[in-house]
């Protein structure tokens, strides 16, 4: 068949179509590694302290946080937002790279809508947190009460409770259509028992028929279809919570794509620490190759020069629109008290990315592991930039304050963090990390040599 | 399977499927499903299996989630409720916009899902048994109707004869 000289081989090695199978399913059938458990334990152990802090506030009290009357949000909305952000990579691998057939996407998909269902249970502690009161989250929704009261629809922090709520349902449905047919593989392959039943289960019946396939590419690219607008809206919505209040620094226009270019940039940067030491834990070089780090890499680029961009406008604007309170609450960002968490933001996302340009450091795996954790580092510390800085020089000088987080802030993003990984570990012993199926369907056109029993073809 | 009523060709090669099922069909044999790993690209049309109407599902759907959201919102800040917030008026349709739009993408999602399951008759089921447990892995099964007396395995066997299949019966 057909084989490109342009591209690279998305999957190497001699395979079949068994070999792929047992290839992916193996850390699912054997017995998990000292690395693993050694993940999980670390993992683990972040998550406990993170609940104990969650634990904490909620008996406590939201003074437990070092958030005062002038910075009233601070470390918790940052790493919500930031953890919102990653989430988007995983559908713009899974969606956007579907609608423009990126054959590339097929390997790298399943792990990462895994990581966006991940990171959106990560962020969706925070709101729930922030309240105070979690019993009451209910409140959020719009349900007939004995108040005749009803939630504000003219806010963004309301759009931003149906956009991220409908943004978790879809992901979620995306993810588990696509899983089907490979649970069902694993299904085929494990003796009768418990297991048996339960994946006998999660397969829905699974048997490959035409007809099904038909159905099911149908219901794939559709879900990609709405999925598209979706993940674009949800971090727009999400920067209109900033960008609708009349605050220095958070009134501009450009948040809803600037955000949304963050979003991507800092979840491929996630996807990439991930999938870095996946691959080479689960001994999946074959699937997730150089070229899949290259082009992930090359979104990097792009999406991070967008960044830069972005900052650079509001620096432009700042100037340019002769108000002195935006040029006033920028100064304030590059050299005021805080001036060492903008330039981290500026040396982690800007400058550090424009060294991908260089294909030596590109195709370098240590180098691309160190500068993804490097953009997610930078990524905290933009949101985090552009919330307390805005913040905590006010209108009224009298209140001008500091903002410093206590432990328990740093407990609560240590929570997710290990809440995120234990929740990785335990998905890549329990669902084949890659997608079977997809993969099978470009070995002809994208393998580099299969033990091909029709040559005849064609 | 208690009763026998068809035949399946076992391959391993998708390019061979399509040509076994062109082959086949050319002989007027009826095929009633082909069991793959994975989709095989071609077969939809030689098995002239007629686009799935999923998105029509999805597109109704999704226009109901809208309606029904601006309407509710609607209702909520000029009939229910009616309040002044930010001395915007009470109906601020643009601020109903996004909820509206994901309301839209919730329903069309859910329903396209569900049409999804429906139509292919997948459910949870503890007591499935595959055909053959190497569909999933790397086997294409092709099932042909064998209700007449004309088709047997013999008769599959010769027509099938210039392509590689591992299995007929």
């Amino acid at each position: 068949m057909f084989q490109s000289p342009l591209r690279a081989p998305l999957i190497k090695g001699k395979k079949d179509y068994s070999t792929i199978t047992r290839d992916i399913l193996d850390p699912m059938v054997n017995k998990a590694g000292k690395l693993w458990y050694m993940g999980i334990t670390l993992s683990g152990i972040g998550l406990i302290f993170g609940l104990l802090m969650m634990g904490w506030t909620v008996w406590q009290g939201i003074g437990t946080w070092g958030e005062n009357r002038t910075v009233g949000w601070a470390f918790e909305i940052t790493t919500f937002v930031w953890w919102i952000g990653i989430g988007h990579a995983g559908t713009f691998i899974s969606a956007i790279l579907l609608l423009f057939r990126q054959k590339w996407r097929n390997s790298i998909n399943r792990s990462s809508e895994a990581m966006t269902l991940f990171a959106v249970i990560c962020a969706a502690i925070f709101p729930l947190i922030h309240l105070g009161r979690p019993l009451l989250t209910f409140f959020i929704f719009p349900y007939p009460n004995t108040r005749g009261l009803w939630v504000n629809f003219n806010s963004p922090l309301v759009w931003d409770v149906f956009a991220i709520s409908t943004y978790f349902t879809i992901s979620l449905l995306f993810w588990y259509v696509g899983l089907i047919p490979d649970i069902g593989t694993f299904r085929d392959k494990i003796g009768k028992g418990i297991k048996k039943s339960i994946y006998n289960f999660l397969s829905f019946g699974w048997k490959g028929s035409a007809r099904d396939w038909h159905r099911y590419e149908i219901t794939s690219i559709m879900l990609a279809a709405i999925a598209t607008p979706l993940v674009l809206s949800v971090h727009s919505i999400v920067s209109m919570d900033f960008a609708s209040s009349i605050l220095p620094g958070w009134h501009t226009t450009i948040f809803p794509p600037y955000f949304v270019a963050g979003a991507i940039f800092s979840g491929f940067a996630m996807v990439l620490t991930l999938l870095i030491i996946t691959r080479k834990v689960l001994h999946l070089e074959d699937y997730i190759t150089m070229e899949h780090v290259e082009n992930m890499n090359k979104i990097l680029i792009a999406t991070g020069s967008i960044v830069g961009l972005a900052y650079f406008t509001e620096i432009f604007m700042a100037w340019y629109s002769g108000i002195e309170y935006e040029h006033y609450a920028l100064m304030n960002r590059v050299k005021g008290p805080y001036w060492w968490a903008y330039w981290i933001m500026i040396l982690c996302n800007v400058v550090s990315s424009q060294l991908l340009w260089i294909k030596k450091l590109r195709t370098s795996l240590v180098f691309t592991f160190i500068l993804s954790i490097v953009i997610n580092i930078g990524m905290w510390f933009e949101r985090f930039v552009i919330i307390v800085t805005s913040l905590h020089r006010d209108f009224l000088t009298s209140s001008w304050t500091m903002y410093k987080p206590t432990i328990v802030e740093y407990g609560l993003l240590i929570g997710t963090l290990g809440l995120f990984f234990t929740a990785f570990l335990l998905f890549i012993r329990v669902f084949p990390v890659i997608s079977i199926s997809e993969v099978k369907s470009i070995l002809k056109l994208s393998g580099e040599g299969r033990s091909d029993k029709d040559n005849s073809h064609e | 399977m208690n009763k026998q009523k068809f035949i399946s060709v076992v391959l391993d090669d998708e390019a061979l499927v399509l040509r076994a099922v062109i082959k086949l069909q050319e002989n007027n044999e009826l095929i009633l499903d082909v069991l793959s790993p994975f989709p095989v690209h071609g077969l939809d049309e030689a098995l002239k299996i007629k686009r799935s109407r999923i998105p029509v599902a999805g597109f109704i759907s999704g226009a109901l989630g809208a309606v029904l959201f601006f309407v509710f919102q609607a209702w909520v800040f000029t009939v229910s409720y009616p309040l002044i917030i930010g001395g915007k008026p009470f109906f601020a349709a643009p601020a109903f916009i996004p909820i509206t739009f994901e309301a839209t993408v919730l329903f069309a999602g859910i329903a396209m899902v569900i049409a999804f399951f429906v139509r292919s008759k997948l459910k949870p089921d503890i007591n499935f048994e595959s055909v053959n447990e190497r569909i999933t892995d790397d086997l294409f099964v092709i099932l042909v109707d064998a209700e007449n007396e004309r088709t047997n395995s013999e008769r599959l066997g010769s027509l099938l004869s210039d392509i590689k299949t591992i299995n007929i019966g």
